[in-house]
């Protein structure tokens, strides 16, 4: 027998022995989270995230400097005791940067994230319960903006309406309303023909109480995880547009803007640590919500075994 | 004789089959085809037939949850008055909707997953009145002791009961507002064989105490023969034979009815039976054979059978009325 | 004369492991498939019925074991197949799998590969337990068909499972079973969704294999009417045990067994209609994680004795050559 089947064996037999004695665990668990915990990956994923979100809220706890103070007689100046990060071109301490910038990407992210879940979850609710002209017509208008490439619907929009924080995530919910829309409205469909829906039908039961009561709360679990899924997805974006100079205004600290710097290959060659420690972060934040999502999806899926 | 509750006269609901780019019609799916007969008060109506037959279209349709595409289903009123139900605008059929009511087949699904029995439950009493929550309690407390659960489950989620459990629920849900008719799709069809006998006994309770009418749709011939006091056996559609339930077990008349009762694996070992096996599969119901659709497994096929379609007709037998759709009752 | 058994089935115990619990869902059954004959496996939801047939096949998913004390013999030309020591996947489980033992499934839907024609399916099977050639199989293929009752055998063969019905994709299914003539048919609730009528052919067509092959059909069901036309031998099952088990004559002429009893008396028996007096089992069958002491059917049974029937579980008594119940009240019920 190889190692890994010896090894499931063993487990079988102690759970075995613990059975037969009564000292199996009688607590009532929650399945949903218990599959989450047993997934190694999405654990560590939790843990990093959790660190990397807790040192950007907290972050006069962990620098005194101001991300934005320009120190023009400590610039560029190599990671060192005082400065963890060392300094950028204007003399700011990319570690204070690089934590509060996490504020405002984090923030970024997940509101958009947010804002777009909540407009697609609602007219997905609605277009696929009540189907009919209203569902059509919307349909083709997330079509049309999902067909747009959204770079270049995004750069026009942001040349549109300038760039700001505030303007930068109602352009990303614009944008990316519409893959959550069609999942929602997918799901809704399919729980229609449910018979606890017909049944609310028979008995008469307003349909607004029908879709948001009774058949929303079925279709939540893949709806969280595309959330997940698109704060990672969103925060990516800023830092792509932040890095093109075309997210929020530069002075601002964001780690796309901390990464602007990096679009010289003198700085790339030179000043590695302008560029690299604000990849290394957005790099296991995203990959941390994404474990964190995949975790989510496995967990809730019904048809993995525990 | 007691008053007919309902009179269904010549219901089609046709689903349109689509192909194409442009979403052509290109057929139809005759789910129910001509079909009428009355339900009288008090009484319960076995509908049987096999996968495809018509028999859970028809009940949705009655209840209009299902589009009809042409034909009446009249209520007869306990004041006399006749509404048809079908012809009736979304807004009208709310009075209508607390009077009929239905319990469904699966009990996995039919009970929502995300909320409690309560607050499942609780909707449907708001909607005919019943607001304040204390009342609402109550009476869903009531109605889970009905079909003898515990009112405190009332409280808890769908996936902490069995399926026999759900069911009863189910049921629990049907009798919330009080209607005259309930239409009980499969309703023991998911069960187990020793928890259907629960169910079962516990709806023969019930229409007695709450002075109920059902419509008893199943393809299972044993328990409809328990449970109903006239049975319609439906065909593709089409209802080919309608009697009281120990006339239909005792001699039935359309060869489809015949074969079907020969088909059922019977417990009795003493049972000497002749089975009847039909060839050939059940045809679809968007192409149905012409005239009677039985013909092409029927083995007194006539010429006639492959061009005219039989009508529903009544005949006189024993002193019960006995409709049969077959040419062959003509020869006497 | 004693009929030849072809499976021996000792002490089986199949048990689940998940999320840190054991669920014994088969605990010590016992039975033999005999040479020719049909033994039908008859209980309800959860008995543990399924479980049995998958272990006898090893087809079980990686969170159960077979348990150590579990014996399964296939007795074959004189030697005896210990099938409970071989490697689940290993060389000498899968040449048993199809070729002397096969198996048919209850929903013929998911259980046909809807990607690749009936035709290609059926000759996988020749294939891999065959040598014949690729016209050989084909010719093969159009004739277990047209044995099975498919009409236009040699258009349908190239045909996908989609475009089937539902009666004969279960032909299809058992014609796949039948390629390498196996010595026993598992067929695990092989009619349950079909059509009343359908399910009669289908039920005409294993008696017919039955006759003409002379094949053992291990028939799991929970419908008593199916078992009152099918069988030659009975196993009634509860909670994973085994609490009758005989001839068909035996088990429903005299059933000992009080769910057994009460089992044929809540069933509504065509012919009798409103007359009959249907009395359902009282309680639910319990959840196999919470299972009450001594023996499982003793909260939901009429005779239970406290002190007798909760100590343990009741051991196997052979009331005749050929019935066997397990009770600790039998003589008085």
């Amino acid at each position: 027998m190889k190692h890994r089947e010896r090894v499931l064996q063993a487990k079988m037999d102690r759970i075995l022995e613990a059975e037969e004695q009564g000292t199996y665990s009688k607590k009532k668990r929650n399945r949903v989270v218990m599959r989450f915990m047993n997934n190694r990956l999405s654990l560590v994923g939790l843990v990093v995230f959790a660190i990397i979100l807790l040192m950007s809220i907290g972050a006069p706890l962990f620098t005194h400097y101001d991300p934005l103070k320009i120190s023009l007689k400590e610039v560029l100046q190599s990671p060192s005791g005082k400065h963890i990060f060392g300094t950028d071109k204007l003399g700011r301490d990319v570690f204070a940067r690089v934590l509060y910038g996490g504020r405002i990407s984090i923030l970024v992210g997940f509101g958009s994230a947010l804002g777009a879940a909540f407009i697609g979850v609602v007219l997905g609710t609605l277009g696929g319960y009540k189907g009919g002209v209203f569902d059509k017509c919307v349909m083709r208008l997330s079509e049309v903006f999902m067909s747009f490439p959204q770079i270049i619907l995004v750069l026009l929009l942001v040349s549109m309406v300038g760039q700001s924080m505030g303007n930068l995530i109602m352009i990303f919910i614009l944008t990316g309303w519409g893959g959550i829309y069609r999942m929602t409205r997918s799901k809704m469909l399919s729980i229609k023909q449910e018979e606890y829906v017909q049944a609310l039908k028979a008995f008469d039961v307003n349909p607004w109480l029908i879709c948001f009561k009774h058949m929303l709360p079925n279709a939540l679990g893949p709806i969280l995880v595309n959330i997940t899924l698109s704060t990672a997805m969103f925060i990516l974006q800023e830092a792509s547009l932040s890095f093109l100079g075309l997210g929020v205004p530069l002075q601002i600290a964001t780690w796309g803007n901390v990464l602007n710097a990096a679009n010289d290959l003198q700085v790339l060659k030179s000043y590695w640590w302008l560029w690299l420690p604000v990849g290394i972060v957005i790099s296991l934040f995203v990959l941390s919500i994404n474990f964190i999502g995949d975790g989510l999806r496995d967990s809730s899926d019904p048809s993995q075994m525990g | 004789m007691s008053e007919r509750l309902l009179s269904v006269e010549h219901l089609r609901t046709w689903f349109p089959v689509r192909k194409g780019v442009f979403k052509k019609v290109v057929g139809y799916v005759k789910a129910v085809d001509d079909i009428s007969f009355d339900l009288f008060r008090g009484e319960t109506l076995g509908l049987v037939g096999e996968s495809g037959c018509g028999k859970s279209t028809l009940g949705k349709t009655i209840l209009r949850l299902s589009p009809a595409r042409e034909g009446k289903v009249i209520y007869h009123g306990l004041d006399g008055k006749d509404t048809d139900i079908l012809s009736l605008q979304p807004k009208e059929m709310s009075f209508f909707r607390q009077k009929m009511q239905i319990v469904f087949q699966d009990p996995y699904s039919s009970l929502n997953p995300a909320l409690t029995i309560f607050s499942s439950l609780r909707d449907s009493l708001a909607r005919y009145g019943v607001t304040d929550e204390k009342e609402q309690r109550k009476i869903i407390g009531d109605l889970l002791e009905a079909v003898n659960l515990r009112p405190e489950y009332m409280d808890r989620y769908p996936h902490e009961f069995s399926g026999g459990q759900r069911q009863r629920i189910g049921i629990a849900r049907a009798l919330s507002v009080n209607p005259e008719m309930i239409i009980c799709d499969e309703a023991v069809s998911a069960l187990d064989v020793s928890i259907r006998a629960q169910v079962l006994n516990l709806l023969l309770a019930l229409k007695d105490k709450m002075h109920l009418t059902y419509i008893f749709i199943t393809h299972d011939l044993s328990v409809v023969e328990y449970i109903s006091d006239r049975i319609a056996v439906m065909y593709l559609g089409k209802i080919v034979e309608l009697a009281p339930t120990k006339s239909l077990y005792t001699h039935q008349f359309h060869p489809y009815t015949q074969a079907l009762l020969s088909a059922i694996p019977v417990v009795d070992l003493d049972a000497k039976r002749k089975r009847i096996v039909l060839e050939g599969d059940v045809p679809s119901p968007v192409n149905p054979p012409s005239g009677c659709s039985f013909h092409p497994r029927c083995r007194f096929c006539t010429e006639r059978c492959k061009k005219e379609t039989p009508q529903l007709k009544g005949y006189e037998i024993d002193g019960n009325m006995h409709y049969v759709a077959c040419h062959l009752m003509d020869k006497g | 004369m004693q009929d030849e058994v072809l499976v021996s089935v000792k002490n089986l115990k199949t048990f689940f492991y998940q999320s840190g619990r054991c669920n014994k869902a088969v605990n010590g059954v016992s039975f033999d498939i005999k040479k020719g004959k049909t033994l039908c496996v008859v209980g309800e939801s959860g008995c543990g019925k399924s479980v049995t047939a998958s272990s006898i096949l090893q087809l079980l998913p990686q969170q159960a074991r077979i348990e150590k004390g579990s014996e399964i013999v296939y007795h074959k030309d004189g030697k005896d197949i210990h099938i409970e020591n071989l490697e689940r996947n290993g060389k000498e489980m899968r040449s048993l799998r199809g070729g002397d033992i096969a198996m048919i499934f209850q929903d013929p839907m998911t259980s046909l590969n809807p990607v690749y024609t009936i035709g290609w399916q059926i000759g996988e099977m020749l294939q891999y337990h065959s040598d014949l050639t690729k016209k050989e199989r084909r010719a093969k293929e159009i004739e277990l068909l047209q044995a099975m009752g498919i009409p236009l055998a040699e258009q349908r063969i190239d045909e996908y499972p989609f475009e089937f019905s539902g009666g004969m994709r279960q032909r299809a299914m058992i014609a796949m079973a039948m390629s390498c003539n196996p010595k026993v048919l598992i067929a695990d609730e092989p009619t349950t969704a079909l059509d009343v009528t359908i399910q009669a052919q289908v039920f005409d067509l294993i008696l017919k294999l039955k006759h003409d092959y002379h094949m053992s059909i291990m028939l799991i069901t929970h419908d008593m009417g199916v078992v009152a036309e099918l069988a030659d031998e009975v196993v009634v099952m509860y909670m994973g045990n085994v609490v009758e088990k005989g001839t068909l004559d035996d088990v429903f002429r005299n059933p000992l067994h009080p769910y057994t009893r009460a089992l044929l008396k809540s069933i509504p028996v065509l012919g009798k209609g409103r007359e009959q007096n249907l009395q359902p089992i009282r309680g639910v069958t319990p959840d196999s994680l919470h299972r009450p002491p001594g023996c499982q059917f003793g909260p939901r049974c009429d005779f239970f004795k406290k002190g007798v029937c909760d100590g343990g579980l009741p051991a196997e008594k052979w009331v005749s050559e050929t019935h066997m119940v397990s009770c600790f009240n039998h003589e008085e019920s």
